[in-house]
């Protein structure tokens, strides 16, 4: 039998209520209102590999990533740590050292009063993993190295530093337990190429190492392919497209991920406009009926309109699932042959 | 034309305990109207001190020690705070890093917005609040009459950074100081920003500095590309110049970091090593001790920016009279 995953989740879905104050519901003549964040998304991490989850912002990727670290409770379904139920799991804190999480927003993450040798040591000491405290400082000046800032960076607090500082900060951290499951939302965002470049490193060379296990969520493409495994396609709320991370770019199937790759920036400067995708964003307040892509969508039907497409494997491809009509009818156009990309011109060897 | 915005031989120092430390030094540039001067470099290079010096908002300690800057030929960076307070709302559009700390949790985005409207344009409540409605449609923001009631923090991060975005420019202001205004989103919402952003330059003259580190969005968006190191301007240029043949070294091995889109690599190049602290930078050149065409002269004094034939940049390969010369590898990027 094949190794229990790292993570499961099943059939995931989490609900916000956005009502207005009582007051102003009754004087208007409204109910209360819910936003479904995520709904119905399952997935699951074998050990050693790398899901990213890449989708438009308010998709629910944050969400998700909040869902599988236990900060949020579902509202229906399920998340399992090596089989194990996530809230029965995290009553042992071993479980919760071996999870850590990189919150999108470097800001809010850091406590502004404690100064950055305490905010990097504070998990290893709360789990006793040095001895001393000479032991405790060497370990922090070896985390604050490995992210690119210096061990006398420790003295100064969070403010002091930019953006980009900051979010290596939490990154060490987030390492500083030692964790083999990372969930990383949106980790090198706020980064400069340069420091990213830096930090991926890093990460890939822990996870050859140590064996980590990474949930990694990014709405950059060509990071996302540089770390993942398998990438997951998130519109409104749900998966649409889960394939491996080659395929994904050789071969996308659902028209939402076509589109993504399409309104990828263009570093050659040939002059092209980017195709934006067409079509407002549908509220997750009130979503569409049927496909939540069709009010976007070039392929929409009849049924489209009426009918919520299942993820299910494309024929003739089946390392991916995709939720589309089109592509379960075969209607869609042919993917291109493996090997070529969906958009010419390079970066670095245009460089 | 006159440019709308100059900044000339800026230096902003932070007084410490342990004595002063210079966070930007010697930095100068212009905007032209209709102009995007994209301003890119390794997080704590000083771009986003940069863009708070023009607006007045350095944090304290942090001041301005020298130089001067001037919107429309008349010097701002002198300024009492009410005065400078106006002039950020109508003259200066400006879009910070972190969303959360121009956004007032308390008041609902509609409210926001249309207070910055009115205080700045003569509107009435209803006039202002359908253009607030239409400011939250023109950044995307899904079913915006239902949401304009809506607070800060039911939106999502990125949601959230649209919001700003609609905020700073809804006053239509003559410059505009964006500091990494899209890295919180996806390319599709990424892509409708940027060309709105590029309309509003080209369509109402706007000119525009704009911070990231998204090398793609500089080089579909500026005009110009300002590269930064250590406080100061590393190299500038022309967007195509920097971008596909830099001179700098430093530009050089920042462009190489980008990650390719089109294969995955087992290793990602990068720079080796980390940007010096600021009470630590070395002598001549900040880059000398990362730099693969380091020599003696870039040990003991610091370059100026000098004429590359594409761009301008501070290295020392680049001086007639240095004894050593900029390599092929580094002449043709
Ligand atoms: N605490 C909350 N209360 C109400 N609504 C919320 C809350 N948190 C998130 N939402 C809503 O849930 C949806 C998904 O939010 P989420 O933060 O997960 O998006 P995301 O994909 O991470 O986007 P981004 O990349 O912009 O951060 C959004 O519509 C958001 O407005
Ligand atoms: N309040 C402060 N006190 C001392 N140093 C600061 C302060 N704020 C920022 N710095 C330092 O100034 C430098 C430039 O910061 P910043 O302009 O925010 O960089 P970025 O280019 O990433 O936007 C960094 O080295 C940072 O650590
Ligand atoms: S199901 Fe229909 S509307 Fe949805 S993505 Fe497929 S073709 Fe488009
Ligand atoms: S001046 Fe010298 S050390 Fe500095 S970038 Fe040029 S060659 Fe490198
Ligand atoms: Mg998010
Ligand atoms: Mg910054």
């Amino acid at each position: 039998m094949a190794e229990t995953p790292v993570l499961v989740a099943e059939d995931l879905a989490k609900s916000f209520d956005v009502s207005r104050p009582l007051l102003q519901r009754l004087l208007a003549g409204e109910g209360r209102r819910t936003l479904k964040a995520v709904d119905g998304v399952s997935f699951d991490i074998p050990k050693g590999t790398t899901l990213s989850l890449v989708g438009e912002s308010g998709c629910g990727k944050s969400t998700v990533a909040r869902l599988v670290v236990g900060l949020y409770r579902p509202t229906q379904g399920r998340v399992l740590f090596e089989g194990i139920e996530l809230e029965k799991a995290r009553a042992n804190p071993e479980t919760r050292r071996r999870m850590q999480m990189i919150f999108q927003d470097p800001y809010a993450s850091l406590n502004p009063r404690w100064r950055v040798q305490e905010i990097v040591a504070e998990p290893i000491r709360a789990f006793g993993l040095a001895q001393g405290a000479a032991a405790l400082r060497d370990r922090v000046g070896q985390l604050l190295t490995q992210v690119g800032l210096s061990p006398l960076d420790g003295e100064k607090f969070p403010h002091e530093f930019s953006g980009g500082q900051r979010q290596r900060i939490s990154i060490a951290r987030a390492l500083s337990s030692n964790p083999d499951f990372l969930v990383c939302d949106e980790p090198t965002s706020a980064l400069d190429v340069s420091v990213q470049a830096q930090i991926l490193n890093l990460m890939k060379d822990l996870q050859a190492r140590l064996g980590l296990t990474y949930l990694f969520i990014s709405h950059n493409l060509a990071v996302v392919r540089q770390v993942s495994d398998r990438i997951g396609v998130m519109y409104l709320g749900r998966l649409v497209e889960l394939a491996p991370a080659e395929t994904l770019f050789t071969a996308p199937r659902h028209p939402y991920t076509r589109a993504l790759m399409e309104a990828i920036p263009d570093l050659e400067m040939t002059g092209r406009q980017r195709i934006p995708v067409g079509g407002e964003v549908p509220s997750p307040i009130n979503p569409p009926t049927g496909c939540p892509f069709h009010p976007r969508c070039p392929l929409a039907d009849a049924r489209c309109k009426a009918e919520m497409p299942k993820l299910l494997p494309p024929p003739g491809q089946p390392g991916t699932i995709a939720a589309c009509h089109a592509v379960e009818e075969g209607r869609d156009p042919a993917p291109a042959p493996a090997g070529t990309d969906q958009r010419i011109g390079t970066t670095a060897t245009a460089l | 034309m006159a440019a709308i915005l100059e900044v000339r031989d800026l230096r902003v120092e932070f007084p410490t305990r342990r004595g002063t430390l210079t966070a930007l030094d010697g930095v100068s540039f212009d905007i032209a109207p209709g102009e995007v001067l994209g301003v890119v470099g390794e997080s704590g290079a000083g771009k986003s001190m940069t863009g708070a010096a023009i607006i007045g908002l350095l944090e304290p300690p942090g001041r301005i020690a020298g130089g001067e800057i001037l919107l429309n030929g008349k010097r701002i960076d002198r300024l009492p705070y009410e005065q400078m307070r106006r002039i950020r709302g109508k003259e200066i559009g400006a879009i910070f890093q972190d969303p959360l700390t121009t956004l007032n949790p308390l008041y609902t985005v509609g409210r926001q917005l249309v207070e910055t409207m009115q205080t700045h344009l003569p509107l009435s409540d209803r006039d202002a609040r359908q253009r607030a409605i239409g400011w939250l449609e023109m950044v995307g923001i899904p079913a915006a009459a239902q949401r304009v009631d809506s607070y800060p923090h039911e939106f999502s991060g990125g949601m959230r950074q649209r919001v700003v975005i609609a905020l700073a420019l809804c006053a239509e202001p003559a410059l505009i100081v964006a500091d990494e205004p899209t890295t919180a989103l996806d390319v599709s919402i990424q892509a409708q920003i940027i060309a709105l952003l590029k309309r509003l330059a080209r369509e109402k003259g706007t000119a525009m500095m704009l911070v990231t580190h998204d090398m793609g969005v500089i080089a579909e968006t500026a005009d110009r590309v300002a590269v930064m190191y250590a406080g100061r301007i590393a190299e500038i240029g022309p967007v195509r110049s920097v971008v596909k043949s830099p001179k700098h070294p430093y530009s050089v091995g920042l462009m190489s970091s980008i990650p390719p889109l089109d294969r995955r690599v087992a290793q990602l190049s990068g720079i080796e090593g980390a940007m010096p602290r600021l009470s630590a930078i070395p002598q001549g050149c900040a880059f000398n001790p990362r730099c693969p065409h380091v020599f003696a002269r870039c040990r003991q004094d610091r370059p100026e920016l000098i004429e590359t034939g594409t761009t301008r940049a501070a290295c020392w390969l680049y001086d007639p009279a240095s004894e050593k010369r900029a390599p092929e590898a580094v002449q043709h990027g």
